[in-house]
């Protein structure tokens, strides 16, 4: 071994872990301040709760208001939506990139309807469907599909030439070159619209199940609210960041895995 | 000896953006004989790459004939392998796993596959990383593992459009002797594209030397240098005039080239 190994194994985990224990510690020392301002009585705190009240809430909603059985709903609601976004956004994206006109007549529209406040699309849907899971799973495959659609059609279009003259050169037919060379190439970057499609899918289910009082996370929420639980409320709110960031860690090790470089 | 590759009369002319036509070939007529190396070396522009294409058959001639062993082609054909000079081989495919991409799409069967492809990634030089992935790789590597795909198809000619293009100098010339070895080995009939004087005299039996556009053979040079060969050829006084011989003819095309460029 050199002398130089260790020190280099310092250094990586240095640049690996330096920055999450920086933001960590921000993140803390944040907490911190929140809590003297609420207990000096600076922040209302029937406005902002107490960090360690919040925490402590935390164990309540578990036990009395079924948080975790909360979870379960918005997620199966989130995974079923993300399901349904793929089963219609793969298609469409690959019918947008294989005929141009299509493509370039509505990629457009999906590109301003993806930055397009959706969820307010909601009360059509909850006097369509109902107060019920249709309408949040509804709203989920709408904001979901759009993005997987988009990435699907762009992932397709990114794939190098070379590559598909390899399979010209090899004598693949249309389907082989499809499915050997440009579905492969292709599953980076269309993951990336289908872990957008699930985020969108699962924000706009929580934001729709808060606006009905209905459903999982985003029912808790509500019910904090109107029960005027403040520190209950933000317990909720932190447990879905929480979940959000799960998500996405997630999601990024899977994108990681697909694509190495 | 008949050639195993003939260019009949090729030409092809492309139209630009503003409609301006371009002759990037006049009538090209080249022939390669079984197990010969030949080189084509000509100035940037001169229409080396659209000859590649159209030998295999990636774009059609506008008039002429590419003919393998006796008959007329169009389109690819399974007796030419094609090498890239851009990065080609599957990301998500190991080393082993893209050397027997050819042979998963003849059909064959897994194991005889897997098999069958260690040999050509032994071949290449590649023993011990047939499970890594490109990313993992040096671009020697890489494009030892696209020409070692290609061979596995077992091509009677394998033609490569500038394959070391992208890698400096010193790994160029250990990827020309490694290439030699392969080619000695397998008796394989190559045809390369390249605009690097040394490659060409390093490698090939004959070397074509092509105008600037409209491209065409303007003569071919035999190499009479004795084979086996490797890089240690280079400081011979003979190399260096074969190298000098073919500048001579290239220096009036680049400088046409570099002219026209200018002006453009």
């Amino acid at each position: 071994m050199t002398h130089a190994e260790p020190h280099q194994k310092q250094r990586l985990a240095f640049v690996l872990w330096g920055p999450r224990t920086a933001g960590l510690l921000v993140l803390l020392f944040l907490g911190l301040i929140l809590e003297v301002l609420v207990a000096s009585g600076i922040a209302d705190p029937s406005i902002v709760a107490a960090p360690s009240e919040m925490l402590m809430s935390l164990e309540r909603l578990f036990t009395k208001d079924n948080l975790g059985a909360a979870f379960l709903i918005t997620l199966a609601q989130a995974l079923s939506a993300t399901l349904l976004a793929m089963l219609i956004g793969l298609p469409l994206g690959w019918t947008l990139f294989r005929y141009e006109v299509l493509g370039r007549a509505y990629r457009g529209w999906l590109a301003a309807m993806f930055a397009a406040p959706l969820v307010l699309l909601y009360p059509l849907f909850l006097v369509i469907i109902g107060r019920n899971y249709g309408t949040t799973i509804t709203m989920g495959v709408i904001t979901g599909s759009i993005p997987v659609a988009l990435y699907t059609c762009e992932a397709l279009h990114k794939v190098s030439p070379t590559l598909l003259k390899v399979g010209a050169a090899f004598n693949l037919t249309a389907k082989q070159t499809f499915t050997l060379i440009q579905v492969p190439a292709a599953v980076p970057d269309a993951f990336t619209g289908i872990r957008l499609g699930l985020i969108y899918a699962l924000v706009n289910i929580i934001g729709i199940e808060f606006l009905i009082d209905f459903g999982g996370l985003g029912r808790v929420v509500s019910t904090m609210f109107f029960r005027y639980d403040i520190p209950g409320m933000y317990a909720a709110i932190f447990f879905i960041i929480l979940i959000s960031l799960l998500f996405l860690t997630v999601l990024k090790k899977v994108e990681r895995w697909l694509r190495p470089v | 000896m008949t050639a195993t590759l003939e260019v009949r009369n090729v030409s092809k002319t492309f139209e630009s953006d503003n409609g301006d036509r371009i002759q990037a070939l006049a009538p090209a007529n080249l022939g390669v004989k079984q197990g010969e190396f030949l080189s084509i070396i000509g100035p940037s522009g001169c229409g080396k790459s659209t000859l590649f294409n159209i030998i295999g058959g990636m774009i059609p001639p506008d008039s002429g004939e590419v003919i393998v062993n006796g008959v007329s082609v169009s389109g690819p054909h399974k007796d030419i392998g094609m090498v890239f000079q851009e990065e080609s081989t599957f990301p998500w495919r190991t080393v082993l796993d893209n050397v027997a991409f050819s042979l998963e799409v003849a059909g064959m069967e897994k194991k005889e596959r897997l098999e069958k492809a260690r040999h050509f990634v032994e071949l290449v030089g590649l023993t011990g990383f047939e499970h890594h992935f490109p990313h993992q790789l040096s671009g020697g590597m890489r494009q030892r593992t696209a020409i070692a795909r290609t061979l596995a198809s077992e091509p009677r000619i394998l033609l490569m459009d500038e394959p070391f293009g992208a890698l400096d100098e010193q790994t160029r010339l250990l990827l020309g002797d490694k290439l030699l070895k392969i080619c000695d080995a397998l008796k394989q009939t190559t045809m390369l594209i390249t605009h690097n004087i040394t490659e060409a005299v390093q490698l090939s039996d004959r070397v074509a030397v092509m105008s600037y556009r409209p491209g065409t053979i303007m003569r071919t040079i035999d190499i009479e240098l004795p084979r086996p060969r490797d890089s240690e050829l280079i400081s011979t006084d003979k190399f260096a005039a074969y190298v000098g011989q073919i500048w001579e003819d290239l220096r009036t095309e680049a400088d046409r080239g570099m002219k026209a460029v200018g002006e453009a």
